[in-house]
C-alpha cells in the first residue's frame, strides 16, 4: 500500500478530537464495574458524576475534560507499506495543529524554559510520535493519546537493585499510589514498567497506563503481579478523586522488558479516569476509527 | 466528619458565611467565579503584576479553559465563547493560597485533588474554604457557565485571569474548612495506616 499522506494528516486531526470526546468502551465498562462494588456513599456519588459527564460529553459533542494533554501519536507500520517517514511525521504534526486551530482546542504545550505557548499543541519534539512495526500487511495504525497533566505529573522511576527483589517493585507501586492521592484524578490506571533501561522502563509504564482495560500483561509473571497489585491498591481507601472510597484504580497494568544483571528498575505512570485514546486503521479500503 | 447540609452561596461572600461551612457541606455557587492558574499566579505573586479585578470575598477556580475567539457581543462580552471549561490539579498552586487571600481577599478556592497544610492554615487564619469539584468532568462543568464576562492578564492565555458568569455551579463538596478540617488529610492518614497490612498481604 502507498500511504496517502493527506489522509494521514486528516486522520491525525480527527483522532485528536475523537480522543478528547469519546471515552473507549472498556473504560465505560470499567466505570460500571467500579460503581457496582463501591461501598462508600461519597465515592459512589463521585463515580456517578463522572459517568454522567461521559454522557453529557457525547450528547453535547463536547470534550470530556478541559485538559487537551500532551499529544501522543503511536504509529504502527505493517508490512508492505511505502511511505516517506519525513512526510509521515510532518503530516501527523499538521493534523495535530489543525485540530487545535480548527476545533478550537486549548493548546496545553509550552516551551519548557520560556513557557511560551505557540497555540498549536505542538513544539520541539511534541507531539510525541512513537513508531513500531507489525506483521500485518497493508495496514497503518495510528493511536492518539491526549495525556493529561494531572496524571502525568505523578510519574516516578526507581532504579532498584537486584538485592531488593520483586518486593521493591510492589512496595514502590503502593507508595506511588499513596503519594498521588487525589492529584491524579482517581480512579486511575496505574501503569508500571518493570525492567529495561531507565528510559525504556518509563516508556513501558506509559504503555501500561494507556492499555485497554481487560488486557493482560503477556508475561505470566507480570500478569500475576498485575492481579495482586490491582487488589492491593484498592484496599488503601483513597477512592474516587481522593475523597475516600474503594475505587482508587481501575487496574494496575504491567509491561516488562529484560534488564541488566545489576538492575531492577521500576517506573510508574498513571492514567486518570478520563482515560482517553482513539485509534485509526488505514488500509487500501479506507480509514476505520475505534479505540 | 461529614455533614449533609446543602447551601447556595452568591458571590462575593462574607467571612462569616465561609467560616460557617464545614467539611462535608455541599455548596452551589451563583454569580461570579474567577478562573486562575499556575502562570496567572506566578505573574501576580512572583513578578509583581496586579489584576484590575476586585477579588475580595470571591471564589476562584483552578482552570485554564478551551475557548473560541469571537467578536465581542452581549452573549460574549469578552470576545470569547466558552468551549470546554474544567478544573486542574490544585496542589501545584499550594503556595499561592495565602497571598490570594491576604492580598486580594479571596475566600473560596474551587479545585480538584486538594491543597496542603499551608493552605489549611491560611483558611483558618484568614477565613476560607476549599470546594472540591470532580476533576475530569468538564463537559458537565461547562453547562454551569453562562458566559466569559471579562478577561485580564490575557497575554498569559490560556492561563489568563478569567471572569466567569455562573449559574447553579455545583454541588461542590467542602473538602477543607476554616476549623482545620481536611478530607484529603483524613483520607491520606487512613490510607497510610493501611500500608503495612496491604504490603504484608502482598508478601512484602
Amino acid at each position: 500500500m502507498d500511504v496517502d499522506i493527506a489522509r494521514v494528516e486528516d486522520t491525525s486531526r480527527e483522532l485528536y478530537i475523537r480522543a478528547l470526546k469519546i471515552l473507549p468502551d472498556d473504560i465505560k465498562q470499567g466505570f460500571e464495574r467500579l460503581d457496582r462494588v463501591e461501598t462508600d456513599a461519597g465515592g459512589k456519588r463521585v463515580l456517578a458524576t463522572m459517568i454522567r459527564n461521559i454522557a453529557i460529553a457525547e450528547d453535547t459533542g463536547n470534550l470530556l475534560c478541559q485538559d487537551t494533554g500532551i499529544p501522543i501519536y503511536n504509529v504502527t507500520l505493517g508490512r508492505n507499506l511505502r511511505v516517506d517517514g519525513v512526510d509521515l511525521e510532518a503530516a501527523i504534526i499538521r493534523g495535530c495543529e489543525r485540530a487545535t486551530r480548527e476545533h478550537p482546542l486549548r493548546s496545553s504545550v509550552v516551551h519548557p524554559i520560556t513557557r511560551k505557548n505557540r497555540h498549536t499543541s505542538t513544539g520541539r519534539r511534541v507531539p510525541v510520535i512513537n513508531v513500531a512495526f507489525s506483521e500485518r500487511p497493508d495496514e497503518l495504525v495510528i493511536e492518539m493519546i491526549p495525556k493529561g497533566s494531572g496524571s502525568e505529573n505523578n510519574s516516578w522511576l526507581k532504579m532498584a537493585v537486584p538485592a531488593e527483589g520483586v518486593a521493591a517493585i510492589e512496595r514502590f507501586v503502593v507508595d506511588c499510589v499513596l503519594d498521588a492521592g487525589g492529584k491524579t484524578c482517581p480512579p486511575t490506571i496505574v501503569g508500571v514498567g518493570v525492567g529495561g533501561s531507565a528510559d525504556l522502563c518509563v516508556h513501558l509504564a506509559k504503555i501500561a497506563a494507556t492499555r485497554a482495560l481487560g488486557s493482560v500483561c503477556d508475561d505470566p509473571e507480570g500478569a500475576a503481579l498485575e492481579r495482586a497489585l490491582s487488589d492491593a491498591v484498592n484496599e488503601l481507601g483513597i477512592g474516587p478523586q481522593g475523597l475516600g472510597g474503594d475505587a482508587t484504580a481501575f487496574a494496575v497494568h504491567i509491561e516488562i522488558a529484560a534488564t541488566h544483571i545489576t538492575m531492577n528498575p521500576v517506573a510508574v505512570n498513571m492514567q486518570c479516569h478520563s482515560a482517553r485514546r482513539a485509534r485509526a486503521v488505514l488500509t487500501p479500503a479506507g480509514v476505520t476509527y475505534g479505540f | 466528619m461529614a455533614s449533609d447540609r446543602s447551601v447556595t452561596l452568591g458571590t462575593p461572600v462574607t467571612e462569616a458565611q465561609v467560616r460557617a461551612l464545614r467539611v462535608g457541606d455541599m455548596v452551589t455557587l451563583e454569580g461570579t467565579l474567577f478562573g486562575i492558574r499556575d502562570a496567572t499566579q506566578i505573574h501576580m505573586f512572583d513578578r509583581g503584576r496586579r489584576t484590575r479585578f476586585d477579588l475580595a470575598g470571591h471564589a476562584v477556580i483552578h482552570t485554564a479553559p478551551n475557548v473560541r475567539k469571537v467578536e465581542p457581543s452581549t452573549a460574549f462580552p469578552a470576545g470569547y465563547e466558552p468551549v470546554c471549561i474544567g478544573t486542574t490539579t490544585s496542589m501545584r498552586m499550594e503556595r499561592f493560597t495565602r497571598p490570594l487571600m491576604r492580598d486580594y481577599g479571596v475566600r473560596i478556592i474551587v479545585g480538584k485533588g486538594g491543597l496542603g497544610a499551608e493552605s489549611l492554615h491560611a483558611f483558618g487564619e484568614l477565613g476560607g474554604v476549599y470546594l472540591a469539584i470532580i476533576g475530569g468532568t468538564a463537559a458537565l462543568e461547562t453547562t454551569w457557565i453562562e458566559a466569559i464576562e471579562d478577561v485580564d492578564l490575557d497575554d498569559l492565555n490560556p492561563e489568563s485571569l478569567w471572569k466567569l458568569r455562573i449559574r447553579g455551579f455545583g454541588p461542590l463538596q467542602v473538602a477543607m474548612d476554616s476549623v482545620g478540617g481536611s478530607i484529603y488529610a483524613d483520607v491520606d492518614a487512613k490510607a497510610r495506616a493501611k500500608r503495612a497490612a496491604v504490603l504484608a498481604k502482598l508478601g512484602v
